[in-house]
């Protein structure tokens, strides 16, 4: 690429164009909520991207400021009446912000270099990470150190991410699930179960129950060995080369023409997958490939409407239900526009009453790396989670993505109360996969 | 002039980065854009007129401005000018629910009014396409329209007093909760539609309505344009008003069915979407009637909304044509040419014949029961001789428009848009007079400069 021409200058001019300044995207925009200011709403980003692309604004370190500022959350785009294709937008936005370079500095490429390059790029690393996390919480030696004000010492940032840290599982998917697994009886489906990175090690528990519920729906499972990332926190993070090598890695890997449907149970990453011909439309060699894989990508509550899943039997007697609320990760809902399905499985659960949550469709912070790039507004959204989801009274919040699950489960710890009062923070899947068990049970 | 403004306001509220301004360059309109020197977010009257001294020490010319939703390029930015932001003057001040009256900041949503009114059984009825984002203030400035134009009027029919400053720093406040109220001059009115060139409008006083007790939506299909203008003639003919009768022609219904999945009839050369409300036994009286009437007159199907909810969503489709029509063509440029009721049918054939003369893609959509058009041009602003045939046609239709006994603008502001042919419809002296009163109320021609007419 020569050095006048950039990724914004590139792009087909008619996705800029599309956005015809309605503003109807203004009210669905959580940082334009936060600030009333245009250049923090898509809109006013938009205007900013056309503005490189016109040559008017050179990439400076407040445009990459403002675009690491946009949650990626795509709310905008449930709200586009015009179709603007604002994650195109985002990601090319992004990904030339971080090519020109005007927010380097050392740490900042170091973090980057450890995190995009080698723990999400390398299964291995990233599991051997989460096995040192879960032996450094299992031998005692975080209670030993927070236990010793040893945080207080270090900067605030360090003591902040400490705190947020994932809880890592004992046993990754690797363990919890076998290679291939058949359902009883006739396999009416073929599918490949994809584990995720954070899934894998956080909730690998999330990756159990999918198997289950697929195979309680005549559905083959198959399962492969050490996954590679999917790649999208490194296209919201501007690196859109390791991405690529990502979804080459994974096309080699599996190949999309044996099965009927590849099974993502993260929004993040489903919302991602679904893209991959897109990332690769420039690969003569992967093209055809990845176009296939994008068409076969499912996420599990889409793909389970789909194949008409079985409704679970009530358990005899059926007590008084119990209320759930659904938050929408925003990679669910308004990356692939997935809002019924989930709330189908979730009202088809025996003994469980679905509360619809105000804003259930808004952004609860945690988007990727954003908690720990953008704290305030993470904060905001998460506390304003937190509020909405209160005012249902539900004691179980069931949500489709990893991040949301944390962010959430922080969220309340953070609100305060009775522990015991605090409400279950769940993947909808398992809750599935819990009824059909207690069918078993019956 | 910065540091003044800092220093009255505080850092948080004054942008003067280029990064910030650009996003304050343009308005809903596709082609207008220019820089201002500085956007401000004043939060009360009295900030208001400590920008407007600043202004006049510095001959800088002041530009109102809401959520920036306008179609006729109203707060577009003048050379220099300091953007007076609003939106965070958004207090809702007083719900009266004895008087049926709301008072609010210029800077409260439309649709919060909506809601906060609907709470308490009341009904705002004002609602532009884009109420969801558009504020009060920015509504009154532009005397917005909508949907429900032919039952309920427009914003004018409910304002009932105003809070304005003056170009010179005075605040004025006009009207009250009265509904009978002969003292002076109907100043308010004047404000109403100004466009910001009279006075900046910080707070407004409303009228509210019962909410009516019963609503039923009706979706009719048609393969010819000229029978759902039939209908519409027969509907009114049959002494029944509805509150909304809006047609949608086939490229506007196949873009606002991909984008809202509402399922439209795709293959319908027209629709009727119509609303009536009231007392539910004279809604379902009056639903029956438009059913039988629309069948009568060529329609090819009818069906009722199932629910609120259904209708909801129909009025919430509707309400994004003019932004899903721009899925079609990069640039949408988007008419509001009206004439009475009585003449839609011509204008309608008119507007075809206009499009298919210089070979250009006009998709139409409207309010029909209002006589309100929106012909919208399909094209790229980046072409420039197709560009110069919108101009030409856009010219024609106007006039017209103005032999039919219509208007340039039914609800979109003259702003830079119509300046052109506003004298075309005003005549001479009613044209001068508009100049008159602005050189009275705003001598140095600080408020607005250029918008609405030269000055």
């Amino acid at each position: 690429m020569s050095a006048d021409r950039n990724l914004l200058k590139d792009l087909d001019y008619s996705v800029l164009q599309q956005c015809m300044h309605c503003g109807l995207c203004l009210p669905t925009c959580p940082t334009y909520l936060e600030t009333r200011v245009e250049r923090h709403s898509p809109r006013g980003r938009i205007s900013l991207m056309r503005a490189v692309a016109d040559g008017e604004l050179e990439i400076t370190r407040t445009f990459a400021d403002e675009m690491a500022y946009c949650l990626g959350c795509l709310a905008c785009t449930t709200a586009c009446p015009a179709g603007v294709d604002y994650g195109t937008l985002f990601e090319s936005a992004r990904a030339e912000a971080e090519r020109s370079g005007v927010s380097a500095s050392p740490a900042r490429s170091l973090v980057r270099l450890v995190s995009l390059r080698f723990l999400l790029f390398r299964p291995w690393a990233l599991r051997l990470a989460g096995r040192l996390l879960w032996l450094y919480r299992a031998c005692g030696l975080q209670a030993l150190l927070r236990g010793s004000g040893f945080f207080s010492l270090l900067p605030r940032r360090i003591g902040e991410l400490e705190r947020q840290a994932i809880p890592i599982r004992r046993r990754f998917s690797d363990v919890l699930i076998a290679a291939v697994e058949r359902p009883p009886g006739e396999a009416r489906h073929r599918v490949v179960l994809l584990t995720g990175c954070i899934q894998d090690i956080a909730f690998s528990d999330v990756n159990r129950a999918t198997a289950d519920v697929l195979l309680a729906n005549g559905c083959e499972v198959t399962t492969p060995r050490a996954q590679s990332c999917c790649g999208s926190l490194h296209v919201h993070n501007g690196d859109l080369e390791t991405a690529a090598s990502l979804a080459r890695r994974q096309l080699d890997a599996i190949d999309p023409g044996r099965f009927d449907a590849i099974i993502s149970n993260s929004a993040g990453c489903g919302s991602h997958l679904k893209r991959y011909h897109h990332l690769l439309a420039g690969d003569p060699v992967y093209v055809e490939r990845a176009a296939a894989w994008s068409h076969k990508t499912r996420d599990i509550f889409e793909w389970l409407v789909e194949i008409g899943f079985r409704k679970p039997a009530a358990p005899a007697p059926v007590g008084e239900p119990s209320p759930v609320t659904y938050h929408e990760a925003c990679h669910l809902c308004h990356g692939q526009k997935i809002t019924s399905q989930p709330r189908e499985v979730l009202r088809s659960l025996p003994g469980f009453e679905l509360r619809e949550c105000p804003e259930s469709a808004m952004c609860c912070g945690s988007a990727g790396v954003y908690s720990l790039t953008q704290p305030k507004t993470a904060t905001w959204l998460r506390d304003r989670k937190v509020a909405n989801i209160r005012s249902t009274g539900a004691n179980v919040v069931a949500t489709a993505n990893p991040g949301c699950q944390l962010q959430i489960q922080q969220g309340f710890r953070a609100a305060g109360g009775d522990a015991r009062g605090q409400p279950r923070i769940v993947h909808p899947v398992v809750l599935l996969a819990e009824a059909y068990r207690a069918e078993a049970r019956r | 002039m910065t540091d003044q403004l800092i220093r009255l306001l505080g850092p948080g509220q004054v942008l003067t980065q280029k990064e910030d301004l650009i996003p304050y360059s343009f308005d809903g309109t596709p082609v207008f854009r220019q820089m201002p020197a500085a956007v401000v977010f004043p939060r009360s009257a009295a900030e208001v007129v400590a920008v407007l001294g600043v202004a006049r020490q510095h001959k800088a010319p002041v530009v109102a401005r809401g959520s920036g939703t306008g179609l006729s390029g109203g707060s577009i930015p003048v050379p220099g000018s300091i953007v007076l932001c609003l939106v965070r003057m958004d207090r809702l001040i007083e719900l009266d629910a004895r008087n049926f009256t709301l008072r609010a900041q210029a800077g409260v949503l439309t649709q919060a009014i909506y809601d906060a009114a609907d709470a308490a059984g009341l009904f705002y009825p004002p609602d532009p396409g884009s109420m969801k984002i558009s504020t009060i203030g920015g509504n009154v400035a532009e005397n917005s329209g909508g949907l429900r134009g032919l039952k309920y009027g427009v914003t004018r029919d409910y304002v009932m007093g105003l809070e304005v400053v003056l170009a010179g720093g005075e605040i004025c406040r006009f009207g009250n909760k009265c509904v009978k109220d002969v003292s002076g001059y109907n100043l308010k009115d004047v404000f109403v539609g100004s466009e910001g060139t009279l006075g900046i409008v910080t707070e407004v006083l409303l009228k509210l309505l019962p909410r009516p007790a019963a609503r039923q939506t009706l979706l009719a299909s048609y393969s010819r344009m000229d029978a759902a203008a039939e209908t519409v003639s027969a509907i009114i003919a049959a002494r029944i008003v509805p509150c909304t009768m809006e047609f949608l022609d086939s490229k506007t219904i196949r873009c606002v069915d991909a984008y809202a999945h509402v399922g439209l009839p795709l293959d319908a050369e027209a629709l009727l979407l119509v609303e009536v409300d009231g007392h539910p036994a004279a809604v379902a009286d009056d639903a029956a009637q438009v059913a039988r009437i629309c069948g009568e007159n060529g329609a090819t199907s009818v069906r009722l909304a199932a629910d609120a909810a259904e209708a909801a969503r129909l009025a919430t489709a509707r309400r994004s044509a003019f932004s899903a029509l721009a899925r079609m063509k990069p640039t949408t440029i988007l008419e509001d040419a009206t004439v009475p009721r009585s003449e839609l049918a011509r204008m309608i054939r008119f507007i075809q014949e206009t499009g298919a003369r210089h070979s250009l893609e006009i998709a139409t959509f409207g309010h029909f029961g209002d006589g309100n058009l929106h012909p919208t041009f399909l094209t790229n602003e980046r072409d420039q001789a197709e560009m110069h045939r919108v101009e030409l046609a856009m010219r024609e239709i106007f006039a017209f428009a103005l032999e039919l006994g219509g208007t340039i603008t039914g609800e979109h502001g003259v702003g830079l848009a119509k300046k052109a042919f506003l004298k075309g419809q005003m005549g001479e002296a009613s044209y001068n007079l508009l100049r008159k009163l602005k050189a009275t109320l705003d001598p140095d021609n600080l408020l607005n400069p250029g918008k609405i007419f030269d000055t």
